[in-house]
């Protein structure tokens, strides 16, 4: 703007410094718990994600030596590694946890009564005992040690197929699903013929129709809750998938169709009334013309609609049933910030399983959705 | 039956349903009913012209009014009747005063009233913010869509987003909340001084600025006496304006205040989300963070819409940048701004998802529509609950008349 007049703005690092930091001040929670959700819990506990590309020293939870026992030379001898992978580096070990530092790696703890254990660098260890140690307890060893960076995808294994809270993450993925897509389709059709009439045809009472339209898109759903439970209950469908559908039909309608009229106003007129000249009913003239005309401001309300049943809580939590094969994933999550709250590794991939189609959508229809949010607020 | 089959069974019979609704309801207007042929074809015509908007409007019309017009009305009925099993009796205004007399009640009010304040305003400060960088530069759309993300992700999935930035470990381990981490490099020295006593101070001082700006410009014209800027209810509106930021001014200068005499625990973790009145603002930058995109897609067209030849005689006039923004473009996209502050005023008065998953309302963090919840499906005290329900309906509704009010005008 400033380079209008021919001058460049001394102002333009600053500008782009303070991009960078909104910019990373809105990305970087996001990217924390991504970060988080590819590590396992141990790590995640044991430092802050943005060190995890990093290698770390830290104190490792403590691990129970274990193994077969072979006899050689009147010793009873375990070997072993304590560590699956051989990317670890020890760096100080111990055999109690009041002195978790005690020896460095290669030296040799004696255990009293003649057992021995020593523990390298690379966390391999020999236990040796005059005596044989079947069926006693072995000791633990309390190291230090160096991490490099180490990614795992097991968490996301974990939360998609093993029941938590009751139901995998995977089942609700399933149930959200049927929620959002009959709620995001069926009131497309509806609105498009309202939205039509309110646009195009004349009759008494539209401006009040579309005035109440306007109004009833502030009212809040939390007025709905009791009345319409009741009401489903009287009709004898009570908590289930098709009374969400109907509240959800009900509640995004309003949007829908002040979005769809709104674009509607603005087709051209002469093509309309051209049709109407060559014989064309307003059915087909809706079918034929509007419609195919209208399809970016139907595709902005159905990315609205969608997010909006996917990352609803309060709808789900009144209209449908706590059942595992009805629990929908926000409420799956709460479930688990309640009962799993420390468990970070659970959280984040939960959280990512369900935050990750609202952001491919988002991503892949971005410019759908800006096109709505433009036309979608009351001027 | 299996849901994903109900699903798409439900899909193809609403969609299916619809179709054949609109198609066939014309189709019996136009075949049957009053057939466009025979001795009356005009009047028919005219007449099937007349019904037909009824058929395209009629099942949004029963939605709308079964879903949202009734639900207002029952729940006003609900909050004057008391439920004891099956049957309800009227009582009045009883359930109103009981819930005034909680204490919960008027901890979620203030809470909200603070919500009401914070949230708008700093979410469109934001945005205005970074709609005006980005327009300026290169990389400003890929920027722009990444501040733009957080609007898709669930008010739940953002909740434990944040859970893990205020996370909370014992002294003596490492700190995996960036909050906590970056709390305790602090340690009272001249750095800590400057970002933490200094900053804080000035900000407050420029928003007291501010608002002090703004009660002079809204009382200026009443002092002064000129009534042609506006009826009643416009003086009505600016009384309501100042005496809200006189209230801030006092608020805010009791802060300024606190900041410096406040002896800041260095070196502790901090719990923030059960820290007594500030851990409210650790869930309102939750909601600041997603809404932030939305003020500033909207607010970044509307400064693309701003006349150039007006930047232009103001560059040539030597206006600095500040000036251009401040005084050229801020005012020719006030009415942008308001539409966005009055929407995310909205999304506040419904704010519950947050709140129900970090605190559920534990250490005063209460907000009305987690209270309603909590009377309606926990409590099961429908009257109460519905009583809340109405006072969220109450502070909307100057929203809802104003928006019906600009959009008759716009019709005209």
């Amino acid at each position: 703007m400033d380079n209008i007049a021919g001058t460049k703005s001394s102002l333009t690092w600053a500008v782009h410094i303070s991009v960078v930091v909104l910019v990373a001040m809105w990305v970087l929670p996001t990217l924390g718990l991504f970060v988080s959700s590819f590590r396992t819990g141990d790590q995640i506990v044991g430092s802050g994600w943005w060190q995890s590309l990093t290698t770390q020293e830290q104190q490792l939870s403590p691990i129970r030596i274990e193994g077969d026992e072979t006899e050689t030379n009147g010793a009873f001898v375990i070997e072993g590694n304590l560590f699956g992978n051989a990317r670890t580096t020890i760096s100080s070990w111990g055999t109690s946890s009041r002195e978790p530092e005690a020896y460095e790696p290669g030296q040799t703890a004696e255990l009293g009564d003649g057992v021995t254990v020593t523990v390298q660098a690379d966390g391999g260890y020999v236990l040796s005992s005059p005596v044989t140690t079947a069926g006693e307890r072995l000791p633990r060893i309390f190291a230090s040690a160096t991490t490099p960076p180490e990614f795992t995808t097991d968490n996301y294994k974990t939360v998609l197929f093993s029941p938590l809270a009751g139901q995998t993450i995977f089942q609700a993925f399933m149930n959200t699903a049927t929620v959002a897509i009959p709620a995001t389709i069926i009131p497309i059709l509806i609105a498009a013929f309202a939205a039509y009439a309110l646009a195009w045809m004349e009759f008494p009472g539209r401006a009040l129709l579309v005035a109440a339209i306007v109004g009833l898109l502030v009212v809040p759903l939390q007025l709905a809750l009791i009345p319409l439970l009741q009401f489903h209950n009287w009709l004898g469908i009570g908590k289930g998938y098709l009374g969400i559908w109907m509240a959800h039909t009900g509640f995004g309608l309003p949007l829908a169709i002040y979005l769809l009229r709104n674009y509607m106003v603005g087709l051209p007129r002469d093509i309309i009334e051209n049709a109407k000249v060559d014989g064309a009913t307003d059915f087909q003239i809706f079918t034929k013309i509007i419609l195919p005309l209208s399809f970016p401001a139907l595709a902005s309300f159905a990315i609205f609609q969608f997010l909006w049943t996917w990352n609803d809580l309060l709808v789900a939590l009144v209209f449908l049933g706590t059942g595992n094969d009805q629990q929908v994933l926000t409420g799956n999550l709460v479930n688990l910030m309640g009962s799993r709250g420390g468990d970070w590794e659970i959280l984040s991939a939960s959280a990512f399983v369900s935050i990750a189609v609202p952001l491919l959508v988002f991503f892949a229809l971005q410019r759908f959705l800006v096109r709505g949010l433009l036309a979608g607020s009351v001027k | 039956m299996n849901p994903a089959i109900q699903a798409l069974l439900t899909i193809l019979i609403g969609v299916g349903g619809c179709l054949f609704y609109f198609y066939g309801s014309n189709l019996v207007l136009d075949k049957v009913l009053f057939p466009p042929r025979g001795p009356n074809a005009g009047r028919n015509i005219n007449r099937a012209n007349q019904i037909r908007p009824w058929l395209f409007l009629l099942p949004a019309i029963i939605a709308l009014g079964l879903y949202l017009a009734y639900p207002v009305f029952a729940t006003a009925w609900l909050s004057l009747n008391r439920q004891t099993g099956a049957s309800s009796t009227f009582v009045g205004f009883a359930n109103y005063s009981r819930m005034m007399s909680e204490d919960k009640f008027w901890e979620s009010m203030t809470n909200n009233m603070l919500w009401l304040i914070v949230v708008p305003a700093a979410s469109t400060a934001f945005g205005l913010l970074a709609a005006q960088l980005t327009d300026r530069i290169k990389w400003g759309n890929i920027a722009k869509s990444l501040i733009f993300m957080p609007m898709a992700i669930s008010f739940v999935g953002a909740s434990v987003i944040w859970k893990l930035i205020y996370d909370t470990k014992p002294a003596d381990q490492a700190q995996i909340g960036a909050l906590n981490a970056i709390w305790m490099n602090f340690d009272g020295g001249i750095g800590s001084v400057l970002l933490l006593k200094v900053l804080p101070a000035l900000l407050l001082l420029i928003i007291i600025g501010g608002l002090g700006w703004l009660a002079w410009s809204m009382l200026r014209p009443i002092l002064r006496g000129s009534e042609d800027r506006g009826g009643l209810f416009l003086m009505l509106l600016r009384l309501i304006v100042v005496a809200v930021s006189a209230w801030l001014i006092f608020t805010l200068a009791r802060m300024l205040a606190g900041v410096f005499v406040a002896d800041l625990p260095y070196g502790q973790p901090q719990t923030w989300l059960s820290l007594p009145f500030w851990n409210n603002f650790f869930l309102m930058a939750v909601l600041v963070w997603i809404q932030t995109g939305f003020a500033m897609v909207i607010l970044s067209a509307a400064l693309r819409g701003v006349p150039e030849d007006t930047i232009e005689a103001a560059i040539i006039d030597g206006a600095n940048p500040f000036q251009i923004f401040f005084k050229i473009k801020v005012p020719q996209i006030m009415g942008t701004i308001v539409v966005v502050w009055t929407t995310i005023t909205i999304v506040v008065l419904k704010v519950f998802d947050i709140v129900l998953a970090m605190t559920n309302g534990q250490w005063e963090t209460q907000v009305l529509a987690n209270y309603m919840y909590d009377k309606l499906f926990r409590a099961n005290d429908w009257g109460v609950g519905s009583a809340s329900a109405m006072v969220i309906m109450l502070l909307v509704t100057p929203i809802l008349v104003w928006n019906v009010y600009n959009a008759r005008k716009e019709m005209r």
